[in-house]
């Protein structure tokens, strides 16, 4: 076990834990987030999405100790019910889930990748979300809100 | 608000009503109405009364409406779309209606929710609906005494009962019964409101629980946090039928965290403090199991054929052999389906607080009442001493993990004394959940001179092993079965006994284009008299369970896909075709609305167009279940000749589910059901080798992801406010392999016969038409 500082969402955590944990654990478990999920502990499926230095990474995959002092957001970070993040604003608008396990990877991979290359195609966008998986198939919806968002982004 | 209730202060809402949960009154194991005394957790009985009013309904002295079903909500939408009908009836709006789903120390056991059913079942004249409408009318009587005037001269609106002719005379339905009881029955009576005046139900009411899920704030169960909760991680056999040899504790001794290894009979897992500890100590366990042998996948649908079975004859005309042998031409063909998966995007979890002589069990099951009683059977409990409290999950899609891990969880924290949390790892999801039926069907079909179908024979095999575990066969899913129980006996019967009763498609194991003739009366949704329909179920190496739309997408497959190699031969246009042999007019209806909207053209299949990309367009229709939801399918697709990839460009739907609950709800769920159909038809497939599932993650199980092309999806939405409520989450997919299927046929000539679709495959059988081969059925 070692002490690890985080920072989460704006907040300082220490954690005493087994520095290979990977950082889902100690976010659901320890810091009880409810955004990150895990979906298959392999790095497939984005559902452990959060975002560190601006990338979308994947927390089941990812040791604790190598977030040291890192900022690391999640999906809860990004805004609030009463006043959601433009691009949570998107989706609830679109009515683009059903389940909503998937959210983490769908919504913080394209926000992290539109934030970074905001003029993105659409082909582009789809790329960057080919290791995302959302199993209710809500696709359709879900692009509509991320374009959406991509259009606010430039204008 | 979050859109959920947290089970801290589930009792203590605002709430008037609200039947308590006492865990004080032990009732004993009783004969139940049938006179059988019922074994452990077997009996479907709930302390609630699903005939009191009190039991659905409660009126809070705010006026605000807390209400129980026992419907959940899976991702479809159910809670909204509950939430809609309880405001509707009751006139009250949105935001003053709270409702709790499937916690069986205050829900109304309604069994499981699945099978398109919800709708059926509490969007009618029962259960739910009933109740709200019976509580509508109470609230009336009761405001009628207060101010005077006649029942039939008061409205109710906002939550409040008014005189039509005099505005000053009203009462708020909280001054009315506001914390105390109706003390009601459900009257049988009581009237639904019109559809025609719906200002809420039947409107596309924005998701309630969206904001929640959207911003990271909805508990899910794997969120769950009991006090003193420790983790737990299940350590399974190689493969289903494998036995316990021994476990070395040994192994993993001195782990840090390790709190304890259970062993009961084949059931091994490991309880530790955090969940890191406890996945690291289940991989580090020493476990020697005997070896599984599997039948070999390359020659399986051959497999499934030569076992014992047991066979249902759902109509049998008695002359199809007869007429076939009569027919100017019988058109022969097979086709074959493999296991699929649910494949939850998250691994299934459970939390369980098991104490002496009574659990809790936090869980996403789609069967509350069922799963406590399968608790109850492991734990040896009284079912009245278990209390299940659903807490959403992944997306289910039918029976994923979600049971399963309830038993898991239930019996570490039995043998730990400590409430225990367990997540199942993606392999252990996947490598041992309850597939999607495979099947071969066999279509033999017979023409009479003019191209008319006399006869239609259908004969299929499908493997089975387990199931839902019901009320009392815990035994159906891989916990149960490793902990001592049994699946659901297999007993061969061959031949099948005569059908009887009346006409059931079977999971539309029947044709839409036959009569459904038993016992001189006809249920089908066609006219073809001469019929036989002929089912074999075998055991199978693998649990099964009801997949979206399951067995019904299956057969819908061969039906729908056998009709367009009859026309093609025929050459005649496959919508045409279809619409000369059914007689059902609302089939009839969403197959001409579906042309229509896809601008389809008459003509027949295939196009015969050339270049290195084929496109083509196929159809395909059902009334889901024989009675549960009317849906045709335009799939518009490109096939690249080269690689044999298919993409699909277009789907165009009609839909027909009697009064619409909220379009975009059920546009959600066509959306959501086709694009889901087209993974399954163009890549899934379990895969096992000699010994064990292969197919244990997302790269040995393909799912169409976020970064695949899709296509557009049109719906078209038949709303008709006299029917009854029917289920719209499994129709649209029901069609989609058929009518992908159908379109690449007509693309290419190329007649698909086997799911997935993959591009090695749709090569092959390309590759095959080039050298002179089949494209074409059998005759």
């Amino acid at each position: 076990m070692s002490k690890i500082a985080l920072r989460v969402n704006g907040r300082a955590h220490t954690v005493d834990v087994d520095p290979t944990t990977p950082l889902l654990y100690v976010l659901s478990d320890d810091l009880e987030l409810r955004g990150p999920k895990f979906g298959c502990g392999l790095g497939l499926c984005g559902a452990c999405t959060v975002i560190v230095k601006g990338r979308a990474v994947r927390s089941c995959v990812t040791p604790v100790s190598t977030m040291e002092g890192a900022e690391i957001t999640t999906l809860e970070g990004l805004g609030t019910i009463e006043k959601p993040h433009p691009i949570q604003r998107a989706f609830i608008d679109a009515q683009a889930a059903q389940c909503g396990f998937c959210l983490s990877g769908v919504i913080l991979t394209a926000k992290a990748f539109l934030d970074q290359n905001p003029r993105a195609t659409e082909p582009q966008i789809r790329q960057a979300m080919s290791g995302v998986l959302c199993r209710c198939f809500t696709h359709n919806r879900m692009y509509d809100a991320i374009k959406k968002y991509a259009q606010e982004k430039r204008s | 608000m979050s859109g959920e209730l947290s089970r801290r202060d589930f009792l203590k809402q605002s709430g008037g009503l609200v039947v308590s949960f006492s865990l004080a009154p032990l009732a004993r194991l009783e004969p139940s109405r049938d006179g059988v005394v019922q074994r452990g957790g077997g009996a479907p009985r709930s302390q609630i009364d699903s005939k009191q009013l009190d039991s659905w309904n409660g009126i809070g002295a705010d006026g605000r409406v807390t209400a129980h079903s026992g419907k959940c909500e899976l991702g479809q939408g159910m809670h909204t779309a509950q939430v809609q009908l309880i405001a509707e009836e009751l006139a009250v709006p949105i935001d003053r209606v709270k409702l709790i789903m499937c916690d069986t120390s205050i829900s109304p056991d309604q069994g499981t929710t699945s099978g398109s059913q919800s709708h059926p079942a509490n969007f009618n004249h029962e259960n739910l609906a009933l109740a709200c409408a019976t509580a509508r009318e109470a609230l009336v009587g009761l405001a009628a005494a207060r101010l005077g005037v006649p029942p039939d001269q008061l409205t109710v609106t906002d939550g409040m009962v008014a005189a039509k002719n005099d505005a000053s005379k009203k009462v708020a339905y909280g001054e009315l019964v506001g914390g105390k009881k109706f003390s009601l029955a459900l009257n049988p009576n009581a009237k639904r409101r019109d559809p025609r005046s719906w200002k809420v139900l039947g409107t596309s009411v924005p998701r309630v629980d969206l904001p929640a899920v959207v911003t990271g704030q909805m508990e899910f169960v794997q969120n769950v946090r009991a006090p003193g909760m420790v983790h737990g991680c299940v350590v399974r056999p190689p493969a289903v039928g494998a036995t316990l040899l021994s476990v070395d504790e040994s192994s993993v001794q001195g782990m840090p965290g390790v709190i304890k290894v259970v062993v009961r009979k084949n059931f091994v897992g490991v309880v530790a403090e955090k969940p890191w500890q406890a996945i690291q100590a289940a991989s580090r366990l020493k476990a020697t199991w005997t070896p599984a042998s599997l039948p070999r996948q390359a020659e399986f649908y051959d497999y499934v054929r030569k076992q014992p079975s047991r066979d249902e004859l759902l109509v049998d005309s008695r002359d199809v052999d007869e007429t076939l042998s009569r027919a100017a031409t019988v058109v022969k063909a097979t086709y074959r389906h493999p296991y699929q998966m649910h494949g939850s995007l998250g691994s299934s979890c459970a939390v369980a607080d098991v104490q002496s002589d009574r659990a809790t069990v936090w869980s996403s099951t789609q069967s509350a009442y069922p799963t406590r009683n399968g608790v109850a059977m492991l734990l040896g409990l009284p079912p009245e001493r278990v209390r299940v409290v659903f807490t959403r999950g992944s997306g289910c899609y039918g029976l994923n993990g979600a049971d399963t891990v309830s038993y898991d969880a239930a019996l570490l924290s039995q043998a730990a004394g400590r409430p225990v949390r367990v997540q199942l790892s993606r392999k252990d999801e996947m490598a041992f959940e309850n597939y999607g039926q495979p099947y071969v069907i066999e279509q033999r079909v017979g023409l009479d001179r003019d191209g008319n179908i006399v006869a239609w024979d259908h004969e299929s095999w499908s493997a089975t092993l387990g199931n839902r575990p019901g009320y009392d066969t815990p035994g159906n899913v891989i916990t149960g079965t490793l902990a001592g129980f049994q699946p659901a006996a297999f007993a061969p019967r061959t031949p099948a006994p005569p059908p009887s009763g009346r006409f059931d498609n079977g999971s539309n194991a029947a044709p839409s284009y036959v009569a459904g003739c038993v016992g001189g009366a006809c249920g089908g949704t066609g006219s073809v008299k001469s019929e036989r329909v002929l089912t074999h179920a075998i055991r199978g190496p693998f649990f099964t369970g009801p997949l979206r739309s399951p067995s019904r997408l299956q057969n819908t497959f061969a039906h729908e896909s056998v009709l367009d190699e009859i026309a093609a031969r025929l050459n005649v246009d496959p919508v045409e075709y279809r619409l000369r042999h059914l007689r059902d007019p609302r089939l009839i209806d969403v197959v001409k609305a579906a042309a229509k909207a896809a601008n389809w053209q008459s003509r027949p299949s295939p196009r015969r167009g050339t270049g290195a990309t084929a496109n083509g367009r196929g159809m395909a229709c059902v009334l889901y279940e024989g009675d549960n939801g009317y849906c045709a399918l335009v799939a518009d697709v490109d096939v690249d000749r080269n690689s044999g990839r298919i993409a699909v460009k277009r789907f165009v739907v009609a839909q027909d589910c009697g009064p619409i609950s909220s379009p975009d709800g059920m546009k959600n769920q066509i959306e959501g059901g086709v694009l889901q159909g087209m993974s399954r038809a163009v890549g899934e497939e379990v895969t096992w080798d000699d010994t064990k599932v292969t197919s244990v993650d997302w790269r040995t199980y393909r799912s169409l992801t976020m970064g695949a092309d899709m296509p557009s999806i049109e719906s078209v939405l038949i709303n008709r406010t006299e029917g009854e409520a029917m289920g719209a989450g499994e129709t649209a997919i029901t069609l989609v392999a058929a009518a992908i299927g159908n379109a690449v046929f007509d693309a290419t000539g190329a007649r698909l016969r086997e799911v997935p679709f993959t591009a090695e495959r749709v090569k092959a059988v390309l590759g095959s038409l080039k050298e002179g081969g089949s494209g074409k059925s059998e005759v």
